[in-house]
Protein backbone atom coordinates (compact mmCIF):
# COMPACT_ATOMS: atom_id res chain seq x y z
CA UNK A 1 0.00 0.00 0.00
CA UNK A 2 1.08 3.42 -0.56
CA UNK A 3 2.22 5.53 2.43
CA UNK A 4 2.16 8.78 1.11
CA UNK A 5 -0.08 10.13 -1.75
CA UNK A 6 0.43 13.41 -3.40
CA UNK A 7 -3.34 14.00 -5.35
CA UNK A 8 -3.52 16.77 -8.26
CA UNK A 9 -1.75 19.63 -6.09
CA UNK A 10 -2.09 22.93 -7.89
CA UNK A 11 -0.36 26.38 -6.13
CA UNK A 12 -0.38 29.87 -7.52
CA UNK A 13 0.56 32.69 -5.46
CA UNK A 14 -0.55 36.40 -5.15
CA UNK A 15 2.54 38.86 -6.13
CA UNK A 16 2.04 42.64 -6.40
CA UNK A 17 2.44 42.00 -10.39
CA UNK A 18 -0.09 39.08 -10.68
CA UNK A 19 -0.78 35.47 -9.89
CA UNK A 20 2.12 33.43 -10.24
CA UNK A 21 1.32 29.63 -10.91
CA UNK A 22 4.08 27.91 -9.34
CA UNK A 23 2.83 23.91 -9.47
CA UNK A 24 0.44 22.41 -11.92
CA UNK A 25 -1.38 19.61 -11.11
CA UNK A 26 1.48 17.41 -9.31
CA UNK A 27 0.28 13.74 -8.38
CA UNK A 28 2.47 10.84 -7.33
CA UNK A 29 2.84 8.39 -4.88
CA UNK A 30 5.18 6.77 -2.19
CA UNK A 31 5.96 3.21 -0.74
CA UNK A 32 6.97 3.03 2.60
CA UNK A 33 10.45 2.95 3.01
CA UNK A 34 11.27 4.02 -0.37
CA UNK A 35 13.97 7.07 -1.17
CA UNK A 36 12.65 9.63 -3.81
CA UNK A 37 14.34 12.59 -5.33
CA UNK A 38 12.86 15.91 -6.81
CA UNK A 39 15.25 17.07 -9.69
CA UNK A 40 14.18 20.23 -11.33
CA UNK A 41 15.12 23.55 -13.31
CA UNK A 42 16.22 26.29 -11.20
CA UNK A 43 13.31 28.00 -9.19
CA UNK A 44 10.65 25.80 -10.76
CA UNK A 45 8.96 25.46 -7.46
CA UNK A 46 10.55 22.27 -6.32
CA UNK A 47 10.86 23.80 -2.40
CA UNK A 48 7.34 25.13 -2.58
CA UNK A 49 6.23 21.37 -3.29
CA UNK A 50 8.15 20.46 -0.31
CA UNK A 51 6.71 23.23 2.25
CA UNK A 52 3.07 21.86 1.30
CA UNK A 53 3.93 18.39 1.62
CA UNK A 54 5.47 20.13 5.15
CA UNK A 55 2.16 21.66 5.88
CA UNK A 56 3.54 24.79 5.95
CA UNK A 57 1.45 26.25 2.76
CA UNK A 58 -1.71 25.18 1.85
CA UNK A 59 -2.43 24.21 -1.61
CA UNK A 60 -4.78 26.21 -3.81
CA UNK A 61 -5.76 22.79 -5.14
CA UNK A 62 -5.50 19.19 -4.15
CA UNK A 63 -4.71 16.79 -1.73
CA UNK A 64 -1.89 14.92 0.26
CA UNK A 65 -2.83 11.46 1.77
CA UNK A 66 -0.53 10.29 4.77
CA UNK A 67 -1.16 6.48 5.55
CA UNK A 68 -4.88 7.27 4.13
CA UNK A 69 -5.19 10.23 6.23
CA UNK A 70 -5.12 13.89 4.85
CA UNK A 71 -2.55 16.27 5.99
CA UNK A 72 -4.11 19.05 6.82
CA UNK A 73 -1.11 21.77 8.75
CA UNK A 74 2.21 20.99 10.00
CA UNK A 75 1.90 17.08 10.89
CA UNK A 76 4.06 15.11 13.59
CA UNK A 77 3.87 12.05 10.91
CA UNK A 78 6.25 14.34 8.65
CA UNK A 79 9.84 15.77 9.84
CA UNK A 80 11.49 18.50 7.22
CA UNK A 81 14.95 19.31 7.08
CA UNK A 82 16.02 22.53 5.84
CA UNK A 83 19.15 23.33 3.96
CA UNK A 84 20.74 24.93 6.82
CA UNK A 85 21.35 22.69 10.08
CA UNK A 86 19.77 26.06 12.25
CA UNK A 87 21.48 24.36 15.47
CA UNK A 88 21.13 26.75 18.18
CA UNK A 89 24.04 28.55 19.06
CA UNK A 90 23.34 28.84 22.85
CA UNK A 91 22.23 25.14 23.78
CA UNK A 92 24.47 22.14 24.06
CA UNK A 93 24.02 19.44 21.15
CA UNK A 94 21.37 17.35 23.53
CA UNK A 95 19.69 20.38 24.31
CA UNK A 96 19.70 20.94 20.38
CA UNK A 97 18.50 17.56 19.41
CA UNK A 98 15.47 17.84 22.11
CA UNK A 99 13.93 20.95 20.28
CA UNK A 100 11.77 19.41 18.10
CA UNK A 101 10.48 16.83 20.88
CA UNK A 102 10.25 19.95 23.19
CA UNK A 103 8.28 22.13 20.21
CA UNK A 104 5.85 19.18 19.83
CA UNK A 105 5.43 19.27 23.84
CA UNK A 106 6.36 14.93 23.81
CA UNK A 107 9.59 15.37 26.27
CA UNK A 108 9.02 12.13 27.37
CA UNK A 109 11.08 9.11 29.04
CA UNK A 110 9.97 7.04 25.89
CA UNK A 111 11.46 9.87 23.39
CA UNK A 112 14.35 11.43 25.74
CA UNK A 113 15.51 7.51 25.15
CA UNK A 114 15.29 7.36 21.52
CA UNK A 115 17.31 10.80 21.57
CA UNK A 116 20.05 8.69 23.52
CA UNK A 117 20.04 5.84 21.46
CA UNK A 118 19.94 7.81 18.18
CA UNK A 119 23.12 10.02 19.69
CA UNK A 120 24.92 6.70 20.38
CA UNK A 121 23.98 5.06 17.29
CA UNK A 122 25.30 8.10 15.16
CA UNK A 123 28.65 8.70 17.10
CA UNK A 124 27.17 12.23 19.07
CA UNK A 125 26.82 10.90 22.52
CA UNK A 126 30.66 12.08 23.50
CA UNK A 127 29.72 15.51 22.35
CA UNK A 128 26.46 16.02 23.52
CA UNK A 129 27.54 19.08 26.05
CA UNK A 130 29.33 20.70 23.42
CA UNK A 131 27.92 23.51 21.63
CA UNK A 132 26.85 23.56 17.87
CA UNK A 133 30.36 25.88 17.49
CA UNK A 134 32.61 23.18 18.61
CA UNK A 135 31.38 20.80 15.73
CA UNK A 136 32.08 19.36 12.24
CA UNK A 137 29.70 20.47 9.40
CA UNK A 138 29.39 17.16 8.66
CA UNK A 139 28.54 16.16 12.23
CA UNK A 140 26.36 19.34 12.59
CA UNK A 141 24.21 18.08 9.82
CA UNK A 142 23.94 14.75 11.80
CA UNK A 143 22.92 16.60 15.07
CA UNK A 144 20.11 18.42 13.19
CA UNK A 145 19.04 14.85 11.13
CA UNK A 146 19.01 13.13 14.73
CA UNK A 147 16.63 15.94 15.98
CA UNK A 148 14.52 15.35 13.63
CA UNK A 149 14.60 11.75 13.82
CA UNK A 150 13.79 11.99 17.82
CA UNK A 151 10.15 13.13 16.82
CA UNK A 152 9.88 9.68 15.27
CA UNK A 153 8.52 10.79 11.71
CA UNK A 154 7.34 8.55 9.14
CA UNK A 155 8.02 10.88 6.38
CA UNK A 156 11.50 12.87 6.15
CA UNK A 157 11.60 15.70 3.76
CA UNK A 158 15.03 17.22 3.14
CA UNK A 159 15.11 20.67 1.45
CA UNK A 160 18.52 20.78 -0.73
CA UNK A 161 19.61 19.48 3.21
CA UNK A 162 23.49 19.49 2.03
CA UNK A 163 23.95 22.20 -0.33
CA UNK A 164 25.23 24.41 2.50
CA UNK A 165 27.89 21.97 2.87
CA UNK A 166 31.73 22.10 1.42
CA UNK A 167 32.03 19.39 -1.42
CA UNK A 168 34.18 16.83 0.81
CA UNK A 169 31.70 17.08 3.58
CA UNK A 170 28.44 17.10 1.43
CA UNK A 171 29.60 13.39 -0.18
CA UNK A 172 30.60 12.03 3.48
CA UNK A 173 27.24 13.35 4.85
CA UNK A 174 25.14 11.90 1.93
CA UNK A 175 26.58 9.01 2.56
CA UNK A 176 26.44 9.08 6.08
CA UNK A 177 22.84 10.23 6.07
CA UNK A 178 21.50 7.31 3.45
CA UNK A 179 22.91 5.10 5.73
CA UNK A 180 21.34 6.26 9.13
CA UNK A 181 17.81 6.85 6.97
CA UNK A 182 18.23 2.88 5.52
CA UNK A 183 18.26 1.82 8.75
CA UNK A 184 15.53 3.88 10.47
CA UNK A 185 13.76 2.91 7.55
CA UNK A 186 12.17 5.97 6.81
CA UNK A 187 10.77 7.06 3.82
CA UNK A 188 12.35 9.77 2.89
CA UNK A 189 11.99 12.95 -0.35
CA UNK A 190 14.24 14.71 -0.81
CA UNK A 191 14.64 17.84 -3.37
CA UNK A 192 18.32 18.65 -4.99
CA UNK A 193 19.59 20.60 -7.76
CA UNK A 194 22.56 18.17 -7.91
CA UNK A 195 21.81 15.66 -10.35
CA UNK A 196 24.10 13.18 -9.44
CA UNK A 197 23.04 13.47 -5.61
CA UNK A 198 19.70 12.54 -6.48
CA UNK A 199 20.99 9.18 -8.68
CA UNK A 200 23.34 8.12 -5.40
CA UNK A 201 20.73 8.35 -3.30
CA UNK A 202 17.17 7.52 -4.86
CA UNK A 203 14.94 4.56 -5.61
CA UNK A 204 13.32 7.01 -8.20
CA UNK A 205 13.83 10.05 -9.40
CA UNK A 206 10.94 12.45 -10.05
CA UNK A 207 11.92 15.11 -12.87
CA UNK A 208 9.56 18.18 -13.11
CA UNK A 209 9.62 20.76 -15.62
CA UNK A 210 10.19 24.44 -15.52
CA UNK A 211 7.55 27.27 -13.67
CA UNK A 212 4.74 26.03 -13.32
CA UNK A 213 5.94 22.63 -12.05
CA UNK A 214 4.50 19.80 -13.54
CA UNK A 215 5.42 16.07 -13.46
CA UNK A 216 7.73 15.60 -16.73
CA UNK A 217 9.05 11.67 -15.49
CA UNK A 218 9.24 9.49 -12.93
CA UNK A 219 12.35 7.66 -13.38
CA UNK A 220 13.54 4.65 -10.81
CA UNK A 221 17.29 4.11 -10.13
CA UNK A 222 18.29 0.66 -10.65
CA UNK A 223 21.77 0.50 -8.93
CA UNK A 224 22.16 -3.60 -7.93
CA UNK A 225 21.22 -3.68 -3.98
CA UNK A 226 24.35 -2.82 -1.28
CA UNK A 227 24.90 0.71 -2.65
CA UNK A 228 25.98 3.36 -1.44
CA UNK A 229 25.62 7.00 -2.17
CA UNK A 230 29.63 6.91 -2.96
CA UNK A 231 30.09 3.22 -4.52
CA UNK A 232 27.51 3.90 -6.90
CA UNK A 233 29.16 6.78 -8.47
CA UNK A 234 31.52 4.14 -10.02
CA UNK A 235 28.20 1.99 -11.72
CA UNK A 236 28.23 2.25 -15.67
CA UNK A 237 24.83 2.96 -15.43
CA UNK A 238 25.08 5.70 -13.36
CA UNK A 239 26.10 8.08 -15.86
CA UNK A 240 23.42 6.79 -17.93
CA UNK A 241 20.98 7.59 -15.38
CA UNK A 242 22.82 11.32 -15.53
CA UNK A 243 22.53 12.18 -19.24
CA UNK A 244 18.89 11.01 -19.25
CA UNK A 245 18.03 13.34 -16.51
CA UNK A 246 20.38 15.89 -17.97
CA UNK A 247 18.38 15.83 -21.41
CA UNK A 248 15.05 15.95 -19.72
CA UNK A 249 16.18 18.95 -17.38
CA UNK A 250 17.32 21.20 -20.29
CA UNK A 251 14.02 23.35 -21.86
CA UNK A 252 12.11 21.22 -24.57
CA UNK A 253 14.39 18.24 -23.30
CA UNK A 254 12.78 15.25 -25.29
CA UNK A 255 14.05 16.01 -28.41
CA UNK B 1 47.55 28.92 24.64
CA UNK B 2 49.91 27.84 22.15
CA UNK B 3 52.58 25.39 22.82
CA UNK B 4 55.24 23.57 21.13
CA UNK B 5 55.42 19.64 21.47
CA UNK B 6 57.69 19.40 24.34
CA UNK B 7 55.13 21.63 26.16
CA UNK B 8 57.35 24.74 26.71
CA UNK B 9 56.87 27.83 25.23
CA UNK B 10 58.74 28.83 22.10
CA UNK B 11 61.24 31.55 22.64
CA UNK B 12 59.19 33.54 19.91
CA UNK B 13 55.98 33.01 22.10
CA UNK B 14 57.58 34.10 25.04
CA UNK B 15 58.68 37.47 23.91
CA UNK B 16 55.43 38.10 22.00
CA UNK B 17 53.68 37.18 25.37
CA UNK B 18 56.40 39.83 27.59
CA UNK B 19 55.76 42.49 24.30
CA UNK B 20 52.02 42.35 24.91
CA UNK B 21 52.08 42.73 28.70
CA UNK B 22 54.29 45.41 28.69
CA UNK B 23 51.98 47.84 26.12
CA UNK B 24 49.14 46.60 28.44
CA UNK B 25 50.81 48.24 31.46
CA UNK B 26 51.85 51.05 29.37
CA UNK B 27 48.97 52.01 28.48
CA UNK B 28 47.36 51.79 32.41
CA UNK B 29 50.29 53.71 33.17
CA UNK B 30 49.24 56.00 30.31
CA UNK B 31 45.93 56.06 31.58
CA UNK B 32 46.47 57.04 35.76
CA UNK B 33 49.67 59.19 35.03
CA UNK B 34 47.63 61.30 32.78
CA UNK B 35 44.70 62.15 35.42
CA UNK B 36 46.97 62.20 37.94
CA UNK B 37 49.12 64.95 35.95
CA UNK B 38 45.60 66.76 35.28
CA UNK B 39 44.79 67.10 38.65
CA UNK B 40 47.82 68.05 39.75
CA UNK B 41 47.84 71.04 37.01
CA UNK B 42 44.49 71.97 38.25
CA UNK B 43 45.84 72.52 41.82
CA UNK B 44 48.92 74.10 40.92
CA UNK B 45 47.29 77.01 38.35
CA UNK B 46 44.45 77.58 40.73
CA UNK B 47 46.81 78.38 43.57
CA UNK B 48 49.13 80.34 41.54
CA UNK B 49 46.14 82.49 40.40
CA UNK B 50 46.17 81.54 36.83
CA UNK B 51 42.73 80.18 37.17
CA UNK B 52 40.13 81.28 39.45
CA UNK B 53 39.13 78.61 41.99
CA UNK B 54 35.66 80.74 42.80
CA UNK B 55 34.39 79.74 39.43
CA UNK B 56 36.76 76.68 38.50
CA UNK B 57 37.44 75.26 42.17
CA UNK B 58 40.22 73.68 42.58
CA UNK B 59 41.25 69.95 43.85
CA UNK B 60 41.58 70.55 47.28
CA UNK B 61 38.42 72.58 47.88
CA UNK B 62 36.54 69.53 45.94
CA UNK B 63 37.94 67.49 48.41
CA UNK B 64 37.14 69.35 51.45
CA UNK B 65 33.94 69.40 49.91
CA UNK B 66 33.68 65.78 50.29
CA UNK B 67 34.78 65.65 53.88
CA UNK B 68 31.81 68.09 54.96
CA UNK B 69 29.34 66.03 52.52
CA UNK B 70 30.11 62.76 54.46
CA UNK B 71 30.75 64.58 57.68
CA UNK B 72 27.08 65.83 57.47
CA UNK B 73 25.92 62.35 56.20
CA UNK B 74 24.25 64.01 53.39
CA UNK B 75 26.82 62.11 50.53
CA UNK B 76 24.79 59.08 51.19
CA UNK B 77 20.96 60.46 50.90
CA UNK B 78 22.29 62.48 47.76
CA UNK B 79 23.95 59.51 46.56
CA UNK B 80 21.57 56.88 47.10
CA UNK B 81 18.37 59.30 45.76
CA UNK B 82 20.07 59.23 42.54
CA UNK B 83 21.31 56.04 42.39
CA UNK B 84 17.55 54.75 43.73
CA UNK B 85 15.41 56.98 41.02
CA UNK B 86 17.76 55.85 38.09
CA UNK B 87 17.78 52.57 38.90
CA UNK B 88 13.99 52.34 39.27
CA UNK B 89 13.55 54.53 35.85
CA UNK B 90 15.85 51.92 34.34
CA UNK B 91 14.00 49.01 35.31
CA UNK B 92 11.10 50.62 34.31
CA UNK B 93 12.16 51.23 30.94
CA UNK B 94 13.72 47.86 30.38
CA UNK B 95 10.51 46.31 31.73
CA UNK B 96 8.02 48.47 29.58
CA UNK B 97 10.05 48.71 27.00
CA UNK B 98 10.56 45.12 25.98
CA UNK B 99 7.02 44.42 26.87
CA UNK B 100 6.23 47.18 24.00
CA UNK B 101 8.94 45.34 21.45
CA UNK B 102 7.40 42.38 22.40
CA UNK B 103 3.46 43.64 21.81
CA UNK B 104 5.11 44.84 18.07
CA UNK B 105 6.83 41.85 17.50
CA UNK B 106 3.83 39.62 17.97
CA UNK B 107 1.40 42.16 15.50
CA UNK B 108 3.13 43.53 12.34
CA UNK B 109 -0.21 45.60 12.16
CA UNK B 110 0.04 47.20 15.20
CA UNK B 111 3.93 47.68 14.60
CA UNK B 112 3.14 49.41 11.10
CA UNK B 113 0.45 51.53 12.46
CA UNK B 114 2.50 52.55 15.27
CA UNK B 115 5.82 53.33 13.16
CA UNK B 116 5.03 56.85 12.66
CA UNK B 117 4.48 57.80 16.52
CA UNK B 118 7.55 56.01 17.10
CA UNK B 119 9.77 57.56 14.66
CA UNK B 120 8.57 60.76 16.17
CA UNK B 121 8.38 59.98 19.70
CA UNK B 122 12.35 59.11 19.21
CA UNK B 123 13.10 62.05 18.26
CA UNK B 124 11.26 64.44 20.48
CA UNK B 125 14.06 65.98 23.06
CA UNK B 126 11.93 64.04 26.46
CA UNK B 127 12.97 66.71 28.49
CA UNK B 128 10.22 69.13 26.96
CA UNK B 129 7.67 66.74 28.44
CA UNK B 130 9.18 68.31 31.64
CA UNK B 131 5.98 70.81 32.52
CA UNK B 132 3.50 67.82 31.38
CA UNK B 133 5.24 65.02 33.52
CA UNK B 134 5.05 67.48 37.01
CA UNK B 135 1.56 68.12 36.21
CA UNK B 136 0.68 64.69 35.74
CA UNK B 137 2.51 62.72 38.21
CA UNK B 138 3.15 65.79 40.63
CA UNK B 139 6.35 67.30 41.61
CA UNK B 140 8.41 64.86 43.74
CA UNK B 141 10.62 61.36 43.10
CA UNK B 142 7.63 60.10 40.70
CA UNK B 143 8.42 62.76 38.18
CA UNK B 144 11.74 62.09 38.34
CA UNK B 145 11.19 58.41 37.58
CA UNK B 146 9.06 59.06 35.51
CA UNK B 147 11.59 61.35 33.29
CA UNK B 148 14.16 58.76 32.91
CA UNK B 149 11.33 56.30 31.99
CA UNK B 150 10.52 58.95 29.78
CA UNK B 151 14.06 58.88 28.45
CA UNK B 152 14.65 55.49 27.84
CA UNK B 153 11.86 53.58 26.86
CA UNK B 154 11.37 54.32 23.16
CA UNK B 155 15.28 53.67 22.63
CA UNK B 156 14.04 50.55 24.56
CA UNK B 157 11.46 49.33 22.40
CA UNK B 158 13.00 50.22 19.28
CA UNK B 159 16.13 48.37 19.90
CA UNK B 160 14.69 45.48 21.37
CA UNK B 161 12.42 45.50 18.55
CA UNK B 162 15.60 45.31 15.99
CA UNK B 163 16.94 42.32 17.69
CA UNK B 164 13.95 40.08 17.83
CA UNK B 165 13.55 41.16 13.81
CA UNK B 166 17.32 40.44 13.24
CA UNK B 167 16.27 36.46 14.43
CA UNK B 168 17.55 34.17 11.62
CA UNK B 169 14.41 33.19 9.23
CA UNK B 170 15.71 30.17 8.78
CA UNK B 171 15.89 29.12 12.71
CA UNK B 172 12.09 30.25 12.66
CA UNK B 173 11.58 28.22 10.06
CA UNK B 174 13.28 25.18 11.46
CA UNK B 175 10.94 26.08 14.54
CA UNK B 176 8.11 25.90 12.57
CA UNK B 177 8.25 22.68 10.56
CA UNK B 178 8.05 20.94 14.43
CA UNK B 179 4.67 22.81 14.93
CA UNK B 180 5.82 25.25 16.65
CA UNK B 181 3.56 28.21 18.29
CA UNK B 182 4.37 31.64 18.24
CA UNK B 183 4.75 31.65 21.66
CA UNK B 184 7.24 28.81 21.64
CA UNK B 185 8.89 30.17 18.41
CA UNK B 186 9.35 34.08 20.72
CA UNK B 187 10.29 31.88 23.64
CA UNK B 188 13.05 29.53 22.41
CA UNK B 189 14.14 31.47 19.11
CA UNK B 190 13.95 34.84 18.82
CA UNK B 191 14.68 35.85 23.00
CA UNK B 192 17.25 33.84 22.97
CA UNK B 193 18.98 34.61 19.80
CA UNK B 194 18.07 38.89 20.86
CA UNK B 195 20.30 38.69 24.12
CA UNK B 196 22.97 40.20 22.40
CA UNK B 197 20.40 43.40 21.56
CA UNK B 198 18.66 43.34 25.23
CA UNK B 199 22.40 43.83 27.02
CA UNK B 200 23.26 46.13 24.50
CA UNK B 201 20.02 48.29 25.19
CA UNK B 202 20.74 47.62 28.93
CA UNK B 203 24.01 49.44 28.42
CA UNK B 204 22.68 52.43 26.64
CA UNK B 205 19.51 52.86 29.01
CA UNK B 206 21.39 53.24 32.40
CA UNK B 207 23.55 56.22 30.85
CA UNK B 208 20.12 57.53 29.41
CA UNK B 209 18.31 56.84 32.61
CA UNK B 210 20.78 58.68 34.58
CA UNK B 211 20.30 61.76 32.07
CA UNK B 212 16.42 61.52 32.82
CA UNK B 213 17.27 61.95 36.69
CA UNK B 214 19.68 64.04 36.44
CA UNK B 215 17.27 66.41 34.23
CA UNK B 216 14.17 65.48 36.53
CA UNK B 217 15.97 66.58 39.51
CA UNK B 218 17.39 69.76 37.55
CA UNK B 219 13.51 70.66 37.50
CA UNK B 220 11.98 69.47 40.94
CA UNK B 221 13.75 67.98 43.77
CA UNK B 222 15.02 68.11 47.31
CA UNK B 223 17.60 65.64 47.00
CA UNK B 224 19.99 63.59 44.86
CA UNK B 225 23.50 64.78 43.02
CA UNK B 226 21.10 66.72 39.82
CA UNK B 227 19.95 68.72 42.93
CA UNK B 228 23.35 69.21 44.52
CA UNK B 229 24.53 70.65 41.60
CA UNK B 230 21.48 72.95 40.88
CA UNK B 231 21.42 74.08 44.44
CA UNK B 232 25.24 74.79 44.28
CA UNK B 233 25.11 76.81 41.06
CA UNK B 234 22.47 78.62 42.51
CA UNK B 235 24.38 80.15 45.84
CA UNK B 236 27.38 79.58 43.52
CA UNK B 237 29.15 77.17 45.70
CA UNK B 238 31.27 76.03 42.83
CA UNK B 239 33.02 73.43 44.90
CA UNK B 240 30.17 71.92 45.92
CA UNK B 241 29.09 71.53 41.83
CA UNK B 242 33.01 70.53 41.09
CA UNK B 243 32.45 67.67 44.36
CA UNK B 244 29.10 66.68 42.97
CA UNK B 245 29.96 66.06 38.69
CA UNK B 246 33.14 64.28 39.91
CA UNK B 247 30.65 61.95 41.66
CA UNK B 248 28.63 62.00 39.19
CA UNK B 249 30.85 60.26 36.55
CA UNK B 250 31.95 58.28 39.07
CA UNK B 251 28.42 56.98 39.63
CA UNK B 252 27.79 56.54 36.22
CA UNK B 253 30.97 54.43 35.32
CA UNK B 254 29.74 51.99 38.38
CA UNK B 255 26.74 51.25 36.87
CA UNK B 256 27.26 51.03 33.43
CA UNK B 257 30.03 48.42 34.43
CA UNK B 258 27.23 46.83 36.69
CA UNK B 259 25.58 46.11 33.89
CA UNK B 260 28.38 45.32 31.76
CA UNK B 261 29.11 42.40 35.23
CA UNK B 262 26.00 41.26 34.49
CA UNK B 263 26.43 40.61 30.63
CA UNK B 264 29.44 38.58 31.72
CA UNK B 265 27.62 36.44 34.15
CA UNK B 266 25.09 35.54 31.69
CA UNK B 267 27.89 34.15 28.99
CA UNK B 268 27.29 37.01 26.95
CA UNK B 269 29.97 38.68 25.15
Amino acid sequence: MNLLEIQDITESYQAENGEIAALDHISFTMERGEFLSIVGPSGCGKSTLLSIIAGLLPPSSGRILLDGREVTGVDPRIGYMLQKDNLLEWRTIWKNVLLGLELRRRLDEESLDRARVLLRSYGLWEFREKYPSQLSGGMRQRAALIRTLATSPEVLLLDEAFSALDYQTRLEVTDDVYRILRREEITTLMVTHDIPESISMGDRVLILTGRPAGVRELLPIDLGPGRTPLSCRDDPRFSRYFNHIWKELKPNGTQ
Amino acid sequence: MERNETGALSPQRREYLRRRERRRRQILAWQWGLLIALVALWELLARAGVIDSFILSQPSRVWRTWGNLIATGELWLHLWTTVYETLAGFLLGVLFGVGLAILLWWSDFVAKVSEPYLVVLNSLPKIALGPVIIILVGAGTKAIVFMALAISLIVTVLEMLGGFRRTDPDAIRMARTFGATKAQIFRKIVFPSSLGALFGSLKINIGLSLVGVIAGEFLVSKAGLGYLIVYGGQVFKLDLVMASVIILSAVAALMYQGVALLQKLAGHH
